[in-house]
């Protein structure tokens, strides 16, 4: 076993963490632990731009900024949160700018700005361009942006290490962090870095669906992690399902398609958002669009030979204007369906996404043990984490922001806390759950094959858990969830090497994904309304009354559902009074 | 422009049902902690037209042998993950479509080459990233930060738009003969990197890249043999901009 010793460890280095390792990197000694190579991470998928009402081609202000994501969070977004991401989004921009990054410009040189969903002037009057974006790899343009910022300031990488365990230990003060757990891919050793503060910015956890936009690898790791070590997680019921994912496939075709001017129709050719949402339309926000299509399916308005998409229509936008504003989607549609966008309409239907949900963390991105107490000294930032500025749904680009605003925040507060904590003792045996984790799974002699479990588990998330739930289909995916958990009992891994040893882990995510599951069923069966990304068709009504509050759940074997317990947390709200959500 | 109707839009997406096929999948496999010789595996599957390499080595990772070990993750060309040579040619596993290949023959699938191969479809991609942090691959501008933006026209801009798209996933620097003979030449991947901070307006390190790429192993070892280009999966004009950092190299020398 090696030891490692740093103020600060970041476990991930997509744009939360190494936005985070940026400012942590040049107040403490900071290392940043990563399953993948920083430049993998998924935020380079992101496409269509990161929002601040910078106002520099038209009237803007925070205040509308933070209006919008309220609103479009369906009121369950805490209100302090949001006022502080609309606000520090400016600063947020001009840093990445600073940084080099390569925005589209205005003719007078400024960085552009264009429309997105949800995002309006004035209070819902009309949509507002607001979006700062780069053609449409704004992520990619992010990620390579942070990645070089990182190489000038000589931050220091583990890659391909994967974090396990997170080291807790009880103080006077109550548990605080010691130090995280990691397996080195190359070698399959275990290595414990001990560390003063610890920041999760681990991504999201789309791999528990079959369609989805996120990678392979998006499996929820740090959540999953904190709750093995009894903390709470936040608002899991809540995920957001992006109307246009290319069909059959998930792989995602920006909001910006339609910012830009394209049109979703239905098999009669019609302009079906223009019944759902008569203002906005086709930028409506995304949970109604991706409703507003399953329905038009539903009620077999259908495209294609099995009904089953509907169409993104660009075709009356000039294809010059496309290569210019759209060229990597419209690759994609070239690439994986054969479909040339310039001439025909894209097949698309709603894809797995984003989650809303996560480790729930005060605005300075500590931790919560519990509604009430935050750990300080733990951290979490960008999509694992739950502030919560997107409620019940996220708003397009607020998550690019989210993860540069909250990584920054995490950042510093680690460093400073770093500067005033002392280095707490590793426990003998700290080691134990992480070897007992790898060594149930190589030793495992079943007969089960992962990849069969993981798909299995897949289709039941996306046939019970998807854009429509009921009591019924969720305790169909809790009962197909425990089935499972039997079968992954029962595993049988074929490589039992050390070196780069890809079929444990795979299994090892599994495991987390199995877990999460489970964690965003039961949440979603408690809540008894609709609301955002949830929508239960036996609970058609947002019910404000009883459900204006963040879900907690916790591991507790006592618990009869499924051994989670359901606790609630207050929405913190300023000055926006919960009005219905119309568009 | 007239707006797509209800009778086209019905026609052009009317695919027909997906066929499926049978594939032979040769894979080159390699892991020290058994044996120090690679060898070739042959796997039969069946596949679908709609699938990519990517699928073929996941479905034998996940229905036949576990042990195959590759990276990956986007699984749709942005990430840079599973640069291998495919047919004897580097590209993305993940966007290459099985019916744009000749399946009469075997398909074949080997790590790319000149980077140590760490097991299997794996190598080493540290030497690579070395080169790529070796060029200074961040802005430097030591005037007073602005309060506001840096302004760029949008020519300024566009001036290195091309060399932005780049995700690092080597193909290109693993295809090129130049540097299988010579692993210390920079390759075209830190070259384009360059390129990408030389002819950025705000920038002012670039003498000092070009400097750096003016060494032994820099631009001029380039003999512009075009697999670069060939290689880019971002279809970046790779020779073009070795091209003009040669150029401004130059003139910078006069
Ligand atoms: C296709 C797509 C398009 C999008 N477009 C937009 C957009 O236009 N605007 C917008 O605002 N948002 C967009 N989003 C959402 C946004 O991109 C993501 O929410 C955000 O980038 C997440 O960043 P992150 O840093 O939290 O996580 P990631 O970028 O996912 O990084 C996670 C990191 O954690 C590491 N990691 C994970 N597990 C472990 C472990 N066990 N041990 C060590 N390391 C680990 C990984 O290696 C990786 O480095 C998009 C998302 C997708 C999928
Ligand atoms: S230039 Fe193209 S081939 Fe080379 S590393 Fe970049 S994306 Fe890959
Ligand atoms: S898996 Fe990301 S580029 Fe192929």
């Amino acid at each position: 076993m090696q030891v490692h010793k740093y103020d600060v460890v970041i476990v991930g280095a997509g744009g939360a963490g190494m936005r985070a390792a940026i400012e942590s990197g040049q107040r403490a000694k900071t290392a940043v632990l990563t399953k993948l190579y920083p430049t993998r991470s998924h935020t380079g998928a992101a496409q269509g731009g990161m929002c601040a009402a910078l106002a520099n081609v038209e009237e803007d202000s925070w205040e509308w900024h933070t209006f919008d994501t309220i609103k479009g969070g369906d009121y369950l977004v805490d209100q302090d949160a949001a006022e502080i991401m609309a606000k520090e989004a400016i600063e947020a921009v001009l840093d990445l700018e600073k940084m080099g990054l390569p925005f589209n410009r205005t003719p007078e040189g400024k960085i552009d700005q264009r429309r997105f969903g949800g995002h309006t002037r004035d209070h819902g009057k009309s949509p507002v361009r607001r979006a700062c974006y780069a053609a449409d790899r704004t992520g990619h343009m992010i990620l390579q942006t942070l990645y070089q910022a990182c190489i000038k300031h000589n931050v220091e990488f583990y890659n391909e290490f994967y974090v396990f365990d997170l080291i807790l230990v009880d103080t006077p003060e109550g548990r605080r962090p010691s130090g995280v757990v990691a397996y080195e891919l190359a070698t399959g050793e275990l290595h414990v870095f001990q560390a003063k503060s610890v920041v999760f910015a681990t991504g999201g956890n789309g791999k528990v669906f079959k369609t989805t936009s996120n990678a392979h690898t998006l499996t929820g790791d740090g959540m999953a992690i904190a709750f093995r070590n009894g903390l709470p997680l936040e608002d899991m019921e809540f995920v957001q399902f992006h109307p246009t994912g290319l069909a059959g496939l998930g792989i995602l075709v920006s909001e910006a398609a339609r910012g830009e001017g394209g049109i979703l129709r239905n098999s009669d050719g019609e302009r079906f958002m223009e019944r759902y949402a008569p203002t906005i339309k086709d930028l409506a926000p995304r949970d109604i669009v991706a409703r507003s299509m399953a329905n038009e399916v539903r009620e077999g308005r259908g495209c294609g030979p099995n009904k089953d998409y509907v169409l993104l229509d660009l075709t009356h936008l000039e294809p010059a204007h496309i290569d210019a504003k759209l060229p990597d989607i419209t690759e994609f549609a070239r690439t994986y369906l054969g479909v040339e966008p310039y001439t025909e309409p894209v097949p698309v239907f709603p894809t797995a996404h984003y989650t809303m949900g996560g480790i729930p963390t005060d605005i300075k991105g500590e931790v919560f043990e519990n509604s009430e107490k935050t750990i300080p000294g733990l951290y979490a930032a960008g999509e694992v984490a739950c502030v919560s500025v997107h409620g019940s749904n996220r708003l397009g680009t607020n998550s690019l922001l989210d993860i540069n605003v909250f990584g920054k925040r995490a950042g510093v507060n680690a460093a400073e806390y770093s500067q005033r904590a002392e280095f707490l003792p590793i426990p003998d045996d700290a080691m134990e759950a992480t070897e007992a984790l790898l060594q149930n799974a190589l030793s495992a002699h079943g007969s089960e094959k992962v990849g069969a479990i993981r798909k299995d588990l897949q289709d039941t998330m996306d046939l019970n858990m998807q854009v429509f739930r009921t009591e019924e289909s969720i305790n169909q995916a809790l009962s197909d969830i425990s089935a499972l958990e039997e079968r992954y009992a029962n595993i049988a891994i074929q490589d039992h090497g050390k070196r780069y040893n890809l079929d444990l882990l795979e299994a090892v995510e599994l495991g987390f994904l199995l877990q999460l599951a489970k964690v965003m069923s039961v949440a979603a069966l408690h809540r008894q309304e609709s609301r955002g990304g949830h929508a239960r068709e036996d609970f058609p009504k947002r019910d404000d009354e009883n459900f204006m509050v963040h879900s907690m759940v916790y591991e507790d074997p006592s618990s009869e559902t499924a051994g989670i317990r359901q606790e609630t947390k207050p929405v913190i709200f300023t000055h926006y009074e919960p009005m219905e959500r119309k568009y | 422009m007239s707006t797509a109707t209800a009778e086209n839009t019905q026609d052009q997406t009317a695919s027909e049902a997906i066929p499926s096929f049978d594939v032979t999948v040769r894979v080159r496999r390699y892991n020290p902690e058994v044996s120090e010789d690679a060898h070739w595996d042959e796997f039969q599957l069946t596949m679908y037209g709609t699938d990519r390499v990517l699928d073929c080595l996941h479905k034998i990772k996940w229905e036949i042998d576990g042990s195959l070990s590759f990276r990956r993750s986007c699984a749709h060309g942005v990430c840079g993950s599973d640069a291998m040579r495919i047919n004897g040619r580097n590209r993305l596993a993940c966007k290459v479509l099985l019916k744009d290949l000749d399946l009469s023959k075997p398909l074949t699938v080997e790590p790319i080459k000149g980077l140590p191969c760490e097991k299997d479809l794996i190598v080493d991609m540290e030497p690579f990233f070395q080169s790529y942090r070796e060029i200074m691959p961040f802005l430097v501008n030591v005037d007073n930060e602005p309060e506001r933006e840096r302004y760029q026209s949008a020519e300024d801009r566009a001036r290195f738009d091309d060399t932005t798209k780049c995700i690092l996933c080597a193909a290109c620097t693993s295809s090129c003969p130049v540097f299988w003979t010579d692993g210390q030449y920079f390759g075209p991947a830190a070259i384009v990197n360059a390129h990408r901070f030389i002819f950025d307006s705000r920038d002012q390190a670039g003498d000092m890249r070009l400097e750096i790429l003016n060494d032994k192993e820099g631009v001029w070892r380039c003999r512009t043999t075009f697999n670069c280009t060939e290689a880019c999966p971002r279809g970046i004009q790779i020779t073009k901009a070795i091209a003009e950092v040669k150029k401004a190299a130059l003139s910078r020398a006069m």
